[in-house]
């Protein structure tokens, strides 16, 4: 009788074990084979911009292809990419002395695609979650729209729909879904023209070539490239969730 | 017993009209079936009818889990062609006519589809 109790513990740790080992391996196995991935990122050269002339070639582009409403009440806004502060950009950034030409202008916000995702932390339904690419993907049929990704994002790149964005639609795109009231919605990277080969929708309709995307795992890509030659900003990096999106200097 | 043939009267009426539609079927010799048209008929099919009648749901839900999930956008038909897995633009480059495609059945059966809250119908599209 003991004899196979005792078995039967045995064969049970020596399975459960296998099976520890066999998880873990998966997991550090995915990493590696990860590693080989690409991982979108974007820069964007402010310098480049030409806000002083109201161009707003990339905001126009974006909202148009995904049906981003125009919701005039402030507090019901939503936001792909919009125009912000120097000073609330990089509010954790010190620039006493630093050329007003780059403090005064507004600077480009759009969601910057972290590393770490707190968005993708706390939500409870992994309606988003951060890709292979890493590009932080939304499903806005999980949305349940509880809004504590809204609250996690200390960029503030999330926008919830208080109400129906259908009424504020000047035009639909039909190739692209709008949504409904209560879910939460944010930049994309464009992932529906990426995984297609094409680069986003901002990206191509600025006149200036201030934004640029690509591949941070390439050596050769643009986006490489630029930040080999000049020094770029991230957003509030003491924070560690280690945005992917690129401010030039 | 005195109220007893009123009651069975009243009885019968009532069951004559709470199973209504058991007996008009019945009467019918078959139940009342939907009639979905086709818009473009004669053009690329994704399966045959009888398998999109009975699951077009499923392979709808398989197409969201493969494009918004897994980032996989191709797939084949029946034929072995390339599809691209889109409502707006695969399904509805045929079935264009929601109200006398999709709606038939749906109304009948009192199913909503969510969908259509933030999908472009076809009449949007043009």
């Amino acid at each position: 009788m003991t004899e196979t109790v005792k078995e039967g513990r045995r064969r049970f740790l020596k399975l459960a074990g296998l099976g520890a080992l066999a998880f873990s391996a998966r997991k550090v196995l995915g990493k590696v084979a990860g590693e080989g991935a690409r991982r979108w990122a974007m820069v964007v050269d402010p310098s480049r911009c030409r806000w002083d002339d109201g161009c707003n070639g990339c905001i126009k582009a974006c909202h148009a292809a995904h049906n981003v409403p125009s919701v005039p009440d402030p507090k019901h806004e939503v936001k792909w990419i919009w125009k912000e502060k120097f000073a609330d950009v990089f509010a954790d950034q010190e620039a006493p002395h630093v050329a007003e030409s780059l403090t005064s202008r507004p600077i480009l916000a759009l969601c910057n695609h972290c590393d770490d995702p707190p968005c993708a932390r706390v939500c409870p339904t992994k309606a988003t979650w951060r890709r292979d690419d890493g590009i932080v993907a939304i499903d806005p049929h999980r949305c349940i729209g509880c809004r504590y990704c809204v609250a996690a994002c200390p960029y503030g790149s999330r926008s919830f729909n208080w109400v129906d964005p259908k009424p504020y639609l000047a035009r639909v795109n039909p190739d692209y879904p709008a949504r409904t009231k209560g879910i939460v919605e944010k930049c994309t990277f464009c992932v529906e023209r990426v995984d297609r080969g094409r680069l986003p929708a901002c990206v191509e309709g600025c006149p200036e070539k201030a934004l640029i995307f690509g591949d941070l795992n390439d050596p050769q890509s643009d986006v490489r490239r630029t930040l080999r030659s000049r020094y770029a900003l991230r957003r509030r990096p003491s924070l560690g969730t280690h945005p992917e999106v690129y401010y030039l200097v | 017993m005195r109220d007893g043939p009123k009651i069975a009267a009243g009885l019968a009426l009532f069951l004559g009209l709470a199973l209504s539609p058991v007996w008009q079927r019945v009467a019918a010799g078959r139940a009342r079936q939907p009639e979905p048209v086709i818009a473009k008929p004669e053009t690329r099919c994704l399966a045959s009818r009888e398998v999109m009648r009975a699951s077009h749901m499923r392979l709808l839900d398989e197409w969201r889990q493969a494009v918004v999930r897994e980032g996989r956008r191709g797939a084949t038909d029946a034929d072995g062609r390339p599809v691209s897995m889109s409502l707006t633009g695969t399904c509805l480059e045929c079935h264009s006519n929601k109200k006398d495609f999709c709606d038939r059945c749906h109304l009948q059966l009192v199913v909503k589809p969510v969908c259509w809250g933030c999908h472009a119908e076809a009449a949007e599209k043009s």
